[in-house]
């Protein structure tokens, strides 16, 4: 046989379980994959679906308590299942590499960079200290990290998150693998610095010709990524085929499901907001036995989706297979998940005026040389000259990476953190100067917020409906125990979930359910605003869709001004009416949704807007990848906070001045040296594009 | 995740509390190391409660024929002495089992009482940061700097039913045994508390950053409320298993504290006491001796074993 013919990696029927107390659990089934040599594959699925069972399962390292308990793993034409433990290492971390999606985990903090690389060539291949120094340098100037020498004389902790991810990709690429797992190796990494490793890893199949397969539950970065693409539900590959194919003509309902409750350009909370997938993964033990997406299907019929179904090949598309017997009897051109159509809220009187807020964090040095130089405290600025409105029923979304202050924003309007000067206004009200313990429980309740990680939201000692009753007596909405428990029943109702819930512990919630009661909690009194600090992106893309809409209809109801806190471009461009983005402590541009994401741009924004993954293929984008890293906010450049990385600097000007803040008409602020008719004759950065095929995803 | 509403039959049913402390012990039964110490731990409870039910010996009748009988010997009445007697002709079997119900008591009071001081030391320290730890933790590694046996001899011998205090409230009418129990209880509070309080400060640390923290604090809950209600529970997990050892420790250094005649006073039936009673008989008191040091080791062992077994199960799935 031919070299090139022989796939790298071959799995087939492969099935995985873990063993526990209460016996098996199979957490992967009848799976099937073949990488070619050169090729990137993606597995895109949502938590709990076994993808990254998968990736362990082919380094052949499960663990204690889990097994290949069927079929074969191929690499290389040699099933994995023969070898001895001795040459399975000596294949993982030379011929197979992985990269996990914490950097700072995958490093060892305590060793130089250069011990940590060479050490991979001196054991795998045995060459001496100098020629894997060499080697070390080469590799980590081909992922293009700045300075490889200063690089290798580091310790992990001295390098930004971005460049050790760089560092952990080039350790993985060291020993020249024919095949490289990535799982999700950018979820942990700022916008920005994304798209820069991104772009490194599309192009390392090019430069090195090792194959990938790489994980992740973010449709838009395998589509930039990958040749073709593995969508997995509930421990099975659904479907399975070229990128193009599979976006543009997917033929199992789960996939598009999954579409349908992304926010793709086009989509619109009002005229056409997202769909949920109904329904819930089932448990590893109670799949259902035939079709597993199944109970969550609209086209499930008794007597065929319920046993066991193939993966099936797609007629007159080659390399295209869905698992769905009745793939070609659904009209994919016209069945599109619909949410219901409501009517925009019309935002009412300002609620919350922010007027040159600041926010100074004070640092004390108490070294000899900072008392010499009399440098003994320095401030940080957090938040810089902070100016923006936001009006009753209306969103507003902060964007920023991290580092920008957008944290430390909320923390001021909840009282956490007291500002520094400059007005805070809730309702005519100054609060930046009133700590949450002075402020009396209507104010309190007035003012609430919805937590990022639903997993550290409530508290796992005490019951759901406790949680709730809590809040609500606090905040003086029930007088006693028999009110506190209709209302709380009564808010259950508002986020959806049954009132049975009341009894359980956080723990028997699943993350989006959390989410909801998180979101209960902080319209449990009458709250004028609410901040919601990434509410949704530490959630699978279905339960996402399901928590903004249901923000939404709260919004609606309540009346509430809502103050979204996000990095996530896609979901802002969906949720919010008006945008404020932040670096560094600043407010680089501020305007409507519509002002921002379309010229004339901020350079940052301009930036930003490339950085985000679509996972369209009739979305074109302008390619823009910052240089350098996030400057830390402890030591800001001079001048324009931007200017370090900015592609459109003009000159000296950006480094020495602040720049203007400039209003491009309707209070669409852009503070930047930019010339106004150079800002105006911007390129957009998103373009959206005709579909080849009618079936496109957005609905035109 | 649905838009509509789960039918009720779905829900798992919240188990009652016995049940699931039922659950606890089946767990349990899979470690046998764990099931043994469960065995021994069980075995002195039960004697402690039931030590009235047993047709037992007054343990502290003295019997002048019978002094430092070997095991299995008869008495005059034709009973047998199950494991000898002692320097006094007292019965050792009744002794052990009446011992055992002073042993439990007052270790797991004095336990108890360490644990309250210790864990509301550790979540202020951890919690309010700042001048509060440095206070705590100070004061903490100050105690922790003495040997614990030293520390126990300076307030025993300061402040025991043989000082002038504590003979001043004796003379209050308040009995000798309750005395020296508190201060044992104080001594040992001083000696465990500390440590006590530097684990809980090093769970609240982490504890306190998490978000349900951030939530109690911005809906205006009082810094005692977020101590008590939200972070002491949460903590529970790692205390209850450090709990099991240190009643273990707390039982040694009563024994010990007995033996050096510091502990609850004569005639009471203590097992430190017991072995240091007959210790100047030499060779001829080795089985008066041998009786209580295996009762003590036996408790000790069995708690021992089943903190591991605790953490091995707290540390799985």
């Amino acid at each position: 046989m031919n070299a090139a013919q022989t796939p790298v990696l071959e799995c087939k029927n492969v099935s995985i379980s873990y063993f526990t107390r209460a016996g098996a659990i199979p957490a992967v089934y009848d799976f099937n994959l073949t990488v070619m040599p050169g090729e990137a594959v993606g597995i895109v699925g949502e938590s709990g679906c076994g993808k990254s069972t998968v990736a362990l399962a082919i380094m052949q390292y499960m663990g204690r308590n889990g097994a290949i308990t069927g079929g074969e793993i191929k690499f290389m034409g040699r099933d994995m299942r023969t070898m001895s433990q001795e040459e399975l290492r000596k294949i993982r971390g030379s011929q197979i590499s992985m990269v996990y999606q914490e950097p700072m985990a995958s490093l060892n903090p305590s060793l130089l960079i250069r011990t940590q690389l060479t050490e991979v060539l001196i054991v795998h291949e045995g060459i001496s200290e100098d020629a894997a120094y060499k080697r070390a340098v080469e590799v980590l100037d081909a992922v293009r990290l700045p300075d490889p020498n200063r690089i290798m004389n580091s310790y992990p902790h001295q390098l930004s998150g971005g460049q050790q991810q760089r560092v952990v990709i080039a350790m993985a690429l060291l020993s020249n693998p024919k095949l490289l797992l990535l799982d999700e190796p950018t979820t942990a990494l700022d916008v920005t610095v994304e798209a820069g490793v991104v772009e490194l890893i599309k192009d390392i199949s090019k430069r090195f010709g090792t194959s990938m397969i790489y994980i992740s539950h973010n449709l838009g970065l395998i589509l930039e990524t990958c040749n073709r693409i593995c969508v997995m539900y509930s421990g099975q590959a659904v479907e399975v085929g070229e990128v193009k194919q599979v976006f543009d003509h997917m033929r199992h309902p789960y996939t598009r499901g999954l579409f349908s409750s992304i926010p793709l350009p086009g989509a619109d909370r009002f005229s056409r907001p997202l769909v949920p997938i109904r329904g819930q993964l089932p448990l590893p033990r109670d799949r259902p036995k035939g079709c597993t997406f199944g109970p969550r299907c609209d086209f499930f019929e008794a007597a065929r989706c319920d046993k066991p179904i193939a993966m099936l090949d797609i007629a007159n598309d080659p390399g295209h297979q869905a698992r769905c017997v009745r793939y070609n009897e659904i009209d994919w051109k016209r069945y599109r998940p619909k949410g219901l159509e409501a009517e925009p809220i019309i935002p009412g009187p300002p609620v919350l005026q922010i007027r040159n807020m600041k926010k100074y964090y004070e640092i004390r040095d108490n070294s000899i040389a900072a008392m010499i130089s009399g440098t003994k405290s320095r401030f940080v600025k957090a938040n810089e000259k902070i100016d923006f409105e936001a009006r009753e029923g209306e969103t507003v979304a902060i964007v920023g990476e991290s580092g920008c202050g957008k944290s430390t924003f909320a923390k001021v309007l909840m009282g956490l953190e007291e500002s520094s000067g400059g007005e805070v206004l809730v309702n005519g009200q100054e609060v930046g100067h009133l700590p949450v313990r002075k402020r009396p429980a209507g104010l309190i309740s007035s003012l609430q917020i919805v937590f990022q990680n639903p997993f550290e939201t409530l508290n796992p000692s005490h019951s759901v409906g406790s949680q709730i009753a809590r809040v609500l007596r606090k905040f003086g909405v029930a007088k006693n125990r028999d009110e506190a428990e209709r209302k709380t029943y009564e808010l259950l109702d508002l986020v959806k979930l049954p009132r049975e819930f009341a009894d359980r512990k956080p723990r028997q919630l699943s993350g989006g359910q959390k989410q909801r009661i998180g979101i209960a909690r902080a319209f449990g009194g009458e709250a004028a605003v609410v901040i919601a600090d990434e509410p949704v992106s530490a959630l699978d893309v279905s339960v996402q869709a399901a928590v903004t809409g249901l923000l939404t209809d709260i919004q609606r109801k309540k009346r509430t001004t809502l103050v979204f806190i996000s990095h996530d471009l896609s979901v802002v461009r969906y949720l919010a009416d008006r945008i404020v983005v932040m670096y560094l402590g600043r407010i680089m541009e501020q305007g409507t949704t519509d002002e921002v994401f379309s010229p004339p741009y901020h350079p940052y924004t301009e930036a930003l807007l490339s950085a985000v993954p679509i996972a369209d293929t009739s979305v074109t984008k302008r390619h823009i990848v910052l240089k350098g890293e996030l400057p830390s906010p402890m030591n800001p450049p001079p001048g324009c906070p931007f200017q370090t990385r900015c592609p459109r600097k003009i000159g000296a000007i950006c480094e020495t001045e602040m720049p203007p803040n400039k209003d491009m008409g309707n209070g669409h602020m852009i503070m930047c040296h930019l010339p106004d008719d150079v800002l105006r004759a911007m390129e957009p950065v998103i373009k959206v594009g005709r579909h080849e095929s009618e079936e496109s995803n957005i609905a035109h | 995740m649905t838009v509509t509403s789960v039918p009720a039959t779905e829900m798992p049913k919240r188990r009652p509390l016995l049940l699931r402390i039922l659950k606890s012990i089946t767990l349990l039964r899979e470690s046998y190391v764990g099931m043994f110490g469960a065995v021994l731990v069980l075995f002195w409870l039960v004697m402690a409660v039931g030590a009235d039910l047993f047709p037992l010996r007054d343990p502290l009748a003295q019997s002048a024929p019978d002094l430092l009988k070997p095991a299995l010997s008869l008495a005059p009445d034709g009973t047998t002495y199950w494991l000898g007697t002692d320097d006094k002709g007292r019965d050792i079997l009744s002794r052990l089992i009446f011992g055992s119900r002073l042993v439990l008591f007052w270790s797991v009071l004095a336990t108890v009482v360490a644990y309250a001081v210790g864990m509301l030391l550790g979540v202020m320290a951890g919690y309010r940061g700042g001048w509060w730890d440095e206070v705590i933790s100070f004061i903490g590694n100050v105690f922790l700097s003495f040997p614990p046996m030293v520390l126990f001899l300076v307030i025993l011998t300061n402040f025991g039913p043989t000082s002038s205090m504590g003979q001043y409230i004796g003379s209050l009418g308040v009995g000798s045994t309750v005395v020296s129990g508190v201060i044992i209880i104080v001594a040992i509070t001083f000696g465990t508390a500390p440590q006590v309080a530097r684990i809980v400060r090093g769970l609240v640390l982490d504890l306190k950053t998490r978000d349900y923290i951030a939530a109690a604090e911005v809906r205006g809950e009082s810094p005692l409320y977020i101590m008590l209600v939200e972070l002491l529970p949460n903590a529970r997990g790692p205390l209850i298993v450090d709990a099991c050892l240190r009643l273990g420790y707390v039982i040694i250094a009563i024994a010990v504290l007995g033996f050096l005649s510091l502990g609850l006073p004569p005639p009471e039936p203590d097992w430190g006491k017991m072995i240091a009673e007959v210790r100047g008989f030499g060779a001829m008191a080795s089985n008066a001796m041998i009786w209580p040091a295996m009762a003590i080791s036996s408790l000790v062992l069995g708690l021992n074993l089943l903190a591991d077994a605790l953490r091995e199960i707290s540390l799985r799935d």
